[in-house]
């Protein structure tokens, strides 16, 4: 089933097509978040959705050549050491734990700046943790 | 008037099919079959939530209901087996009165619930008229959700996107195979880790 899989014309040329799509819709959808439905969390799934969609298609030894796995293993600490990283800015900065405010001259440009910072942590930190699942899940089924 | 009437049909139709997909899954023996009919099932909660106008809430859904936990719970048939296990046939008559009457009450304890969408509801006396009297100027971001998740309720954000680092960290604990095979001395093994983590 699985060389079956590798071997559908269709399916390997649809994903190919939509996959930038995919991928730069979670873009869309992490950076629009202020002004749309949408957020670190949904970008973050939406994007893991586009890799996990290009290991399905095209196995996991591909999946590996195009992205080191263990990027993800770092960027899933990052995306909460980031978020973390901007509520201690804003304590040094003196304000108050994650109080965006500070952060710049504006109160209004502080709080878009946290917000755009903390929303990319909690992407990186999604992304990483469900591809990464999905791909201990796999490298043990696969052998 | 005709527009609510529609979105009433709307709402009658997602939740018969709803409640049927729901009654399909408890039937259903085959998990590959469960499992695909788990994400409809958070499809149609997703339409659902639209129609209620709580689209954050439905993007969520579906993302993460529909599309992620199915191709996990996909992962996890391939690692275990496909199939359920019959169980006793016999009716169990304790649990089944447990929930029933667990059921009735959910549902008696529903009728003192204010109606959907009332503007006297509590919960639109607490917090909500200062988040969007104040969220324009005070945060600047139009989506007031995002406002209220990222800014007044940052703490929270950071506890619960700490919760989905923690279990992904779990996962790969659990799953994860060793980067070495098995058979190296424990000691060579720690200091060839050490090489590689200063390498790279």
């Amino acid at each position: 089933m699985k060389e079956s899989i590798h071997h559908q014309v269709i399916l390997r040329v649809v994903a190919k097509i939509l996959l930038p799509y995919i991928l730069l819709f979670a873009l869309y959808v992490q950076f629009h978040g202020d002004f749309s439905p949408g957020g670190g969390f949904q970008a973050g799934v939406i994007f893991a959705a586009g890799i996990i969609l290009y290991t399905l298609i095209f196995g996991i030894e591909q999946a590996y050549r195009a992205i080191d796995p263990r990027i993800f293993e770092v960027l899933l600490a990052l995306g909460v050491c980031l978020y973390a990283g901007v509520g201690v800015w804003a304590l040094v900065s003196g304000g108050n734990f994650l109080d965006y405010s500070v952060l710049a001259h504006d109160p209004v440009h502080g709080q878009h700046l946290g917000i755009l910072l903390i929303e990319l942590g909690v992407g990186l930190t999604v992304t990483a943790v469900m591809v990464s699942i999905f791909f201990a899940f796999v490298s043990r089924g696969g052998r | 008037m005709r527009g609510r009437c529609l979105i009433g049909l709307v709402d009658i139709l997602l939740i018969t099919l709803l409640a049927a997909t729901a009654l399909v899954i408890i039937a259903v023996r085959d998990l590959f079959a469960a499992v695909m009919l788990a994400g409809i099932f958070s499809l149609i909660s997703a339409g659902l939530f639209t129609v209620m106008d709580a689209v954050d809430v439905a993007f969520t859904e579906a993302a993460v209901g529909a599309g992620i936990s199915t191709v996990l719970m996909l992962g996890t048939l391939m690692l275990t087996t496909s199939r359920e296990r019959r169980g006793t046939a016999r009716i169990q008559i304790l649990p089944l009165i447990v929930v029933t009457l667990t059921g009735a009450a959910l549902i008696y304890g529903t009728l003192d619930m204010p109606i959907y969408g009332d503007p006297q509801a509590p919960v639109h006396h607490h917090v909500a008229p200062e988040y969007i009297a104040d969220s324009p100027h005070e945060v600047g971001v139009p989506n007031i959700v995002t406002a209220v998740l990222a800014s007044y309720r940052g703490y929270d954000t950071l506890g619960e996107t700490t919760v989905v680092f923690i279990a992904g960290t779990g996962v790969l604990l659990l799953l994860k195979r060793p980067r070495r095979e098995a058979g190296a001395e424990p000691t060579k093994n720690t200091s060839g880790d050490q090489n590689q983590t200063a390498s790279g």
